[in-house]
C-alpha cells in the first residue's frame, strides 16, 4: 500500500505504524458523569467495518506525523489522507 | 459408514464403489432448536458436541460458502498448550487432551501428530520468561521441558546456531504439541455431526437476525428465514460484520494473517519450531512442504489477502533461522481473516440479546482450540452456564478490567 502523505507525497506503508480506528482521536471527557462507561467503549469497542474505514497511521520512520487515512478494508484502496492534527482541530481540539 | 483398515482393503478389491458422501446436503428446515452460524472448525465442533455430549437434537450449521473454506482450512495447523495465564492455560490444555482422543472419538483420521513444538531462546531475558512459562504450563497440567543448545542441535542440526545477532541459547519444548491435518478436522467433525442428525447447510449466508422484544427468534439467510430457539455466532474473522446486524459492537478488529508453503521436500524438519528473535514458525507437512508464517499484516482488513512487506519480513526471519530455507521454492501463499480481540484472548459467552450467543476473538491461535471451543460453546448453549474451562472468556472482562493479555501489550489488537 502507498499512503499519499499530505506534506511528503506518496510513501510506502512500511514507513508507518498502524494504530486503529480514527475515533481514538475523540477521547472522552474524564469529568463526564458516565466517564467510566465512555472510556470502556473508547478503549475496547470498535465498529470494525467491511468497507470504508478512517484510521490512524503514524509516520514512524518519516516525519513522525499522525495521519488519518480513509481506506477501504475490502479492497485496500486509499481515498483520502489528512493530517490528524487538522482533523483534531476541526473537532475543536487545541492540538 | 465406519472407516477402518479392513474397509479400505474391501473397497480396494471392489473398485471403491462402496464409498458414500461423508455428510448429507440437506435443504434447510423452517426452524431448529439450535442454529450455529459458521461452518468452520469451531462451528462444526460445537454442533458435534451439542449432539454427542449433550444429546441435543434439531441442530443446523449454516455456512455461507463451503465448510472448511475459512480459517480452519487456511491455518498453519499448529497445536500446543504453552500458555502462561490462568484463564488460558487450563483451557488450551483441555483442548490438547481432546485432540489426543479425537480420531478415535470421530472414527476419522485427522492426522493428529504430536511431533513436538520448540520455542527457541536467543537472550537471557527470554530464558527467564520461558522458564516461567514452562513452570506455569506444568502447574496447569501441561508438559514442558527446557532444552540446551546441544539437545536442540541433535534434532535440528541445520539451524543458524551462531548467528551474530540472534545466537540460539536454548529452547522451551512441549513434546505433546504438534500439528493436525486442518481440513480433516472440519470434515471429521462434519461427518460426526451429520451422523448424529445435524443438518450442515452450505451456501447459506446469514444476512440478519430476527430480534423481537430483545429475544432472537431466528436468522435471515440467503436461503430464507430460519427460526431458532438459540442462535450461535461462530464466524471467526467475520464476527464484527455479523454481530453488527444485531446492533452489537465488539472488542474485536479483523486483520489478515498470511501463510506460505514450499515445494515438497524429503523429511528434514521433524517438529514445529518457532524463532524467538522475530516472528516465524515452521513445520513440515506430511506431503513434505515446509509450512510457515509470521506476523499478521496489522491493519483492519476483510480482503483475505495481505501485502508484500509482511511477506518480505517472514522470509527474512525464516532465512535468519534456517539459512537452508533459501534453497526451497515457495509454492503458494494465502491469507485468512482473523478476529483479533482487544486482549488477544477469545470470548465464548451469551450476548445481551436473549437467545443469541457468541464465540470469537480467536486471533491467529484458534485452530488448536477447536475441540475445546466446540465443547465449551456446546456446554454454554445446552446449559446456559459457562463450561468450567471457559469461565474467563466472558464479554464483561473488558469492562471489569480482567484482561487475559498473554503478551501484555494492552488494547492494541494488531500487536497480540
Ligand atoms: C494463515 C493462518 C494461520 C493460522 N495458524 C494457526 C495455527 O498454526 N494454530 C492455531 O491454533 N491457529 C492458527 N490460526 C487461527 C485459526 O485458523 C482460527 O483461529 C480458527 O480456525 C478460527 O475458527 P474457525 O475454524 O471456526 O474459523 P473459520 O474456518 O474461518 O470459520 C468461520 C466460518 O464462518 C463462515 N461465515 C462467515 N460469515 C458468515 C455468515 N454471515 N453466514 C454464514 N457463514 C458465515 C465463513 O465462511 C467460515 O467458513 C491461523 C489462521 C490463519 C489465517
Amino acid at each position: 500500500m502507498i499512503i499519499n502523505h499530505p506534506l511528503l507525497g506518496p510513501r510506502d506503508a512500511q514507513e508507518f505504524t498502524y494504530l486503529g480506528d480514527a475515533s481514538l482521536i475523540d477521547r472522552p471527557d474524564w469529568e463526564a458523569a458516565d466517564a467510566q462507561e465512555q472510556f470502556y467503549e473508547y478503549a475496547y469497542l470498535r465498529d470494525n467495518p467491511a468497507g470504508e474505514h478512517r484510521e490512524l497511521w503514524f509516520h514512524e520512520i518519516g516525519d513522525r506525523s499522525w495521519l488519518v487515512v480513509t481506506r477501504n478494508t475490502l479492497t485496500h484502496e486509499i481515498t483520502s489522507v489528512e493530517m490528524a492534527r487538522d482533523v483534531a482541530r476541526s473537532k475543536g481540539r487545541s492540538k | 459408514m465406519r472407516y477402518s483398515g479392513l474397509r479400505i482393503i474391501k473397497e480396494a478389491l471392489t473398485g471403491n464403489k462402496g464409498w458414500k458422501p461423508a455428510w448429507r446436503d440437506p435443504e434447510p428446515q423452517p426452524a431448529y432448536d439450535f442454529v450455529i452460524i459458521g461452518g468452520g472448525g469451531h462451528g462444526l465442533a460445537t454442533a458435534y458436541y451439542l449432539a454427542s455430549t449433550f444429546g441435543k437434537k434439531r441442530i443446523a450449521v449454516l455456512e455461507k460458502g463451503w465448510i472448511g473454506g475459512g480459517n480452519v482450512g487456511r491455518n498453519t495447523t499448529i497445536i500446543r498448550s504453552n500458555y502462561l495465564l490462568e484463564g488460558n492455560g487450563p483451557f488450551y490444555e483441555y483442548a490438547l487432551k481432546l485432540w489426543e482422543g479425537l480420531e478415535q472419538e470421530l472414527n476419522y483420521n485427522a492426522m493428529v501428530s504430536q511431533r513436538g513444538i520448540l520455542n527457541l531462546i536467543h537472550t537471557d531475558a527470554q530464558r527467564t520468561a520461558f522458564t516461567r512459562r514452562g513452570n506455569a504450563m506444568i502447574l496447569n497440567g501441561a508438559d514442558a521441558e527446557m532444552l540446551g543448545v546441544e539437545q536442540i542441535r541433535a534434532r535440528y542440526p541445520f539451524l543458524n546456531f551462531n548467528d551474530a545477532r540472534f545466537p540460539i541459547k536454548g529452547g522451551l519444548a512441549q513434546h505433546r504439541g504438534g500439528t493436525v491435518r486442518h481440513d480433516a478436522v472440519a470434515w471429521g467433525y462434519a461427518r460426526g455431526a451429520d451422523n448424529l442428525g445435524v443438518d450442515i447447510i452450505q451456501n447459506c449466508e446469514v444476512t440478519g437476525f430476527r430480534i423481537e422484544n430483545g429475544v432472537c427468534k431466528g436468522v435471515e439467510t440467503s436461503r430464507g428465514f430460519i427460526g431458532a430457539g438459540k442462535v450461535a455466532s461462530c464466524v471467526a474473522g467475520s464476527s464484527s460484520r455479523l454481530m453488527a446486524k444485531a446492533g452489537m459492537r465488539l472488542p474485536i478488529e479483523s486483520t489478515v494473517l498470511q501463510a506460505f508453503v514450499t515445494e515438497g521436500l524429503k523429511p528434514v524438519l521433524p517438529g514445529v519450531i518457532t524463532f524467538g528473535a522475530g516472528h516465524f514458525y515452521c513445520s513440515q507437512s506430511d506431503k513434505g512442504g515446509l509450512v510457515f508464517g509470521g506476523d499478521p499484516d496489522g491493519y483492519n482488513t476483510y480482503a483475505q489477502r495481505g501485502n508484500l512487506p509482511v511477506v518480505e519480513g517472514v522470509m527474512e526471519s525464516g532465512m535468519a533461522l534456517i539459512p537452508a530455507l533459501g534453497r526451497a521454492r515457495v509454492l503458494r501463499m494465502w491469507g485468512g481473516l482473523m478476529d483479533m480481540s482487544m486482549d488477544g484472548s477469545p470470548i465464548i459467552d451469551r450476548t445481551e440479546i436473549e437467545g443469541l450467543y457468541f464465540n470469537g476473538g480467536w486471533c491467529y491461535g484458534g485452530f488448536k482450540a477447536t475441540p475445546a471451543s466446540g465443547m465449551c460453546y456446546a456446554h454454554l448453549l445446552a446449559r446456559d452456564i459457562p463450561h468450567e474451562y471457559a469461565t474467563a472468556y466472558r464479554f464483561d472482562r473488558f469492562r471489569r478490567g480482567y484482561m487475559i493479555d498473554e503478551k501484555g501489550v494492552g488494547a492494541q489488537p494488531n500487536l497480540h
